[in-house]
């Protein structure tokens, strides 16, 4: 068997307690990888996924400890082995790529330098083959000129080019099992399906085998020849990767893609009820039972065992499969999101503008602002009562800036934001009346930095209720009861502090204390991308549901396109500042469109082998958009000529009411898009 | 939805928190010590008149530096005063003075500086820069200043120490406020129109607190050897009331054939700051429990 590379045989690992209770993060895991195969490993948060990559590199963590069981690399176990031992497997023949590429990467070295390091340690090459071997590294991963870029410190780079060398470094030693942990996941849509592009080819051309563990099934499904499903610590479903995208035969797995959104679906996914339990909480039956759409008394009690099917090639923890197995086809169905928007005008944003340059002393002095090239510029938005208008764009492009202006909480440099069709509304809060501050209420990205770690949830939501409408004692009381409920959360949960509860419950506390404040408009940060896939529909569910009791409107900020899809009636696409591209999300999501909505759509990465992204454009990154022309001349592959870059484009209306803004014709945009 | 278990941990009184914590800051070696050093001697403190078994002014020429021995336990000193009744009473005042000039040092370097922090720009830079002014004078001359023009009372030394020893909590209040406010839920509170006072005492206090704390109980530690150091100088407590600082001044130059009359309230001195440190380094820890011994998940 030397076709196999990294054999687990029962491995558990697992940390003591405070009372001393033994409690496992891995239990009796047993894989093997294969030279060559690219292998996903897939969980949510606190799965087990990267304690299970890290063992196989020989590594666990300070606070765990293995248990029982054995990392065997080349026939030699990677867990009992001396650190000199493993000093000369690590980077040699196991290498590892961060999550964070900024942060792995010293700041105070050259690229070129670190790159060295990695050789000298490494190889036995000479100091000239080294530098030749350096640039061919770089070329490798496709960073343009070598040369310039190894003499360059990492914080000269975009985060993708990090990752880049990251991946570069990790190849220096001529690895055989390349481990990456979430390599993608905090770069940009375009940039993320770039590096899955690159980690594909180096796969295939230097026949390393890799472990890519992630918790998106959508970067999964576009690497690996095979995936582990992993929940709770077991492994629950490992089978070749088509098979397992197409006709997933475990309950939690079927669940999960049935809960992801995408591109082709507009409306709301299924949700799955409940969230992964904690580690020790389990002791009989299935970890997976409480959630379980298929589950049976048996499943209570009984630890189902990780079953070998041989016609499918696939293994599988569950005692009910057989169900999934004659659903001959995957379908997933969608709630169809109504739109209850009304004509009448809720907020217009009227040439707004936002500059974050340092103001010189005479414009501080007259409390002005001055910048002729702002962040963001020319924002003309109306939106409507009721409706989920969403503002989607990459890192970078002004999104989150803009919910700040409505906020109150950044100066707009130009323009009016006006409320209701005639209240001017400050984009200054100490300008704003409490009425004005009650009327739009943000919900934020993380949970965990958006609620008081020191408050109970009960004071968190009375905060609100005691500031607008002076609410005290019982009746504030029975508001905050009455709030909890309609986020799905029982009475229980007021004297809990925010650390005690699961991501989805945290950011359910956050939506109450949005709407404590019977606002008519709120302002969503990317709610949903700090939590797990599994989670993500149930919150947006929730959001939807309350939008239709409350009749509130929605501006809804992502960069998952495939969210915005399911969630919102209207899109908005920026780049740099600027709009590209607004119309119904029907329409934004059909061709013809913008070329940067082109660039985007085709970036998105869904969980499925048949639908492999679409790579237009380059994945530089713009720190400042162009002073002239259109914003996106820098990247654009269909440029027309030296109109783009003097001019700023014109609105053109498609037939169905989608402006775009770009200088060629609907007509020939489409020909090309289909 | 069924609850787990492991967040089945309800709100908790004040009383519980604390108990919490002293039992989490005896459980540690250096933490026991600490607090067992620093308890004794508040108690000392108490009962230290009640149980002294001499007057600490009676002066007796024939006595004079007599060695330890059954009678006197810590010897005499240059005029025939009880060294061991001196040296219980002698940390009274300190620990008065100087726990009551860390409170008014934690009170207000620790508001300013939360205030600095939370406001920022023009009136952060200027109060800053008068806190650095302020720490670059040597404390001891300023302090001496003072005490020689505005006396050496109680009233004088509590709230100018205070001030001294306020500065440097001033930078730490400001620094543990910049983290917390970058935080959304600082944001979030904005947005909904909070006044400052309702961010600081609602948002900010909670959860700088402990760091504030931790910083006051180590300058407390320091407040009592600049004490010490001002009566060692004849500037702190007046004779003949008994204080650590001035009887081993008053007997350092006898220190070649009467070594116990300056040994004693230097071993009462220093085992008090030793107490107060590692009682403030297991608070420390016992505060940041919760990150390091959280399941590494």
């Amino acid at each position: 068997m030397s076709d196999i590379i990294q054999k687990v045989k029962n491995l558990s690992i697992g940390f003591k307690s405070k009372k001393g209770e033994e409690i496992l993060i891995l239990k009796n895991i047993s894989t093997k990888i294969k030279k060559g195969e690219t292998v996903g490993i897939v969980g949510e948060s606190g799965s087990g996924k990267s304690t299970l990559a890290l063992a196989m590199m020989g590594y666990v963590k300070h606070g765990l400890y293995t248990i029982g069981g054995e990392c065997e690399f080349n026939s030699s176990n990677l867990l009992n082995m001396k650190s000199k031992d493993l000093e000369k497997i690590r980077g040699r023949k196991i290498a590892m790529i961060p999550q964070n590429a900024g942060q792995a990467l010293t700041p105070n070295l050259k690229i070129g330098y670190q790159i060295d390091e990695a050789l000298q340690l490494h190889s036995d090459l000479s100091e000239k083959e080294r530098e030749k071997k350096i640039s061919e590294l770089l070329n490798k991963v496709r960073l343009p000129s070598p040369e310039t870029i190894a003499l360059r410190y990492p914080h000269e780079l975009s985060g993708g080019q990090q990752q880049r060398v990251a991946v570069a470094m990790a190849l220096a030693g001529t690895p055989d099992l390349l481990l990456l942990d979430e390599p993608t996941t905090g770069l940009d849509v375009t940039t993320q399906a770039h590096v899955l592009e690159l980690l594909n080819f180096i796969a295939k051309d230097t026949g390393t085998s890799m472990v890519y563990v992630s918790h998106d099934l959508g970067a999964i499904a576009q690497v690996s020849d095979r995936i582990i499903v992993m929940y709770s610590g077991e492994i629950v479903l490992e089978g070749p990767s088509r098979d397992i995208l197409k006709r997933p035969i475990h309950p939690y797995t079927h669940g999960l893609l049935k809960s992801i959104p995408k591109l082709s679906l507009a409306g709301l996914p299924e949700s799955m009820p409940g969230s992964q339990p904690q580690p020790g909480i389990i002791q009989s039956g299935c970890s997976f039972f409480d959630r379980c759409n298929f589950s049976e008394d048996k499943c209570k009690n009984n630890s189902p065992q990780l079953e070998f099917l041989k016609e499918l090639n696939t293994s599988v923890r569950c005692f009910n499969y057989e169900k999934l197995l004659k659903e001959s086809q995957f379908n997933q169905n969608v709630n169809k999101i109504k739109n209850n928007s009304n004509d009448k005008e809720i907020l217009n944003l009227s040439e707004v503008s936002i500059s974050y340059a340092k103001q010189k002393l005479l414009d501080q002095i007259f409390n002005r602002i001055s910048d002729d090239n702002p962040t963001v510029k020319d924002i003309n938005i109306n939106i409507k009562k009721g409706e989920t208008i969403a503002l989607v764009g990459e890192s970078g492009s002004g999104k989150s800036t803009i919910l700040k202006s409505i906020a109150g909480l950044l100066r707009t440099k130009d323009g009016l934001i006006r409320f209701d069709e005639n209240r001017n509304l400050s984009s200054d809060l100490k300008e704003r009346n409490p009425n004005d501050l009650r009327i739009i209420q943000l919900i934020f990205q993380n949970p965990d930095e958006s609620l008081n770690p020191n408050h109970t949830v009960e004071e968190i939501i009375a905060q609100p209720l005691k500031l607008y409408f002076g609410l005290k004692g019982e009746e504030l009381n029975k508001n905050i009861i009455d709030l909890l409920q309609k986020v799905r959360l029982g009475e229980f949960y007021m004297s809990r502090y925010p650390r005690q509860l699961s991501g989805g419950e945290k950011q359910r506390v956050a939506v109450a204390r949005a709407f404590a404040a019977k606002p008519d408009i709120i302002l969503c940060d990317e709610v949903t991308s700090a939590l797990d896939v599994s989670v993500q529909a149930a919150v947006l569910n929730l959001l939807q549901q309350l939008k239709e009791d409350f009749g509130t409107t929605y501006i809804f900020v992502s960069h998952d396109l495939a969210v915005v899809r399911a969630i919102s009636d209207r899109v908005a696409v920026l780049y740099q500042g600027r709009l590209c591209e607004v119309g119904p999300s029907n329409d934004v999501y059909k061709f013809p469109s913008h070329p940067y909505t082109e660039v985007l759509l085709g970036a998105v990465l869904e969980p499925d082998p048949d639908i492999k992204p679409k790579l237009v454009a380059e994945d530089i990154v713009e720190e400042k958009p162009p002073e002239k022309g259109c914003s996106f001349q820098g990247r654009c592959s269909r440029i027309v000529g030296d109109i783009c870059k003097k001019e700023i484009p014109p609105w053109q209306l498609t037939d169905s009411g989608n402006a775009i803004r770009c200088h060629i014709p609907i007509k020939e945009l489409q020909k090309e898009q289909f | 939805m069924k609850v787990n278990s492991i967040y089945k941990e309800e709100k908790k009184s004040a009383f519980q928190k604390v108990s919490e914590v002293i039992i989490t800051m005896a459980s540690r070696p250096s933490g026991f010590i600490g607090l067992s050093i620093l308890v004794f001697h508040i108690i000392l403190a108490f009962i230290s008149p009640y149980i002294a078994p001499y007057d600490f002014k009676a002066i007796n020429p024939t006595l004079m530096l007599q060695a330890p021995s059954a009678e006197y336990w810590f010897g005499t000193d240059d005029l025939g005063r009880d060294v061991f009744t001196r040296t219980i009473l002698g940390g009274r005042t300190a620990l008065t003075i100087t726990f009551f000039g860390s409170l008014i040092a934690l009170l207000w370097g620790g508001l300013l500086g939360i205030f600095c922090g939370l406001v920022g720009g023009k009136i952060d830079d200027i109060v800053m820069r008068i806190v650095d002014a302020f720490l670059s004078i040597p404390w001891i001359l300023a302090m001496l200043l003072i005490v020689s023009l505005l006396g050496t009372s109680t009233e004088v030394l509590i709230p100018a120490l205070g001030f001294f020893y306020g500065k440097g909590i001033v930078r730490v209040a400001r620094a543990a406020t910049h983290d917390v406010i970058a935080k959304d839920f600082i944001v979030s509170a904005r947005a909904r129109g909070h006044s400052n006072f309702s961010i600081i005492w609602n948002e900010i206090i909670p959860n700088v607190r402990d760091a504030i704390l931790v910083e006051g109980a180590m300058r407390w530690s320091w407040m009592l050897l600049g004490f010490s150091s001002l009566s060692f100088l004849g500037f702190g407590v007046s004779p003949p009331t008994p204080d650590w600082g001035l009887m081993i001044s008053n007997a350092r130059g006898l220190m070649s054939f009467a070594y116990w009359a300056v040994i004693a309230p230097i071993v009462g001195l220093s085992s008090l700051i030793i107490g107060i440190n590692l009682t403030a380094d297991a608070f420390a820890k016992a505060l940041g429990i919760d990150r390091s011994t959280k399941a590494p998940v």
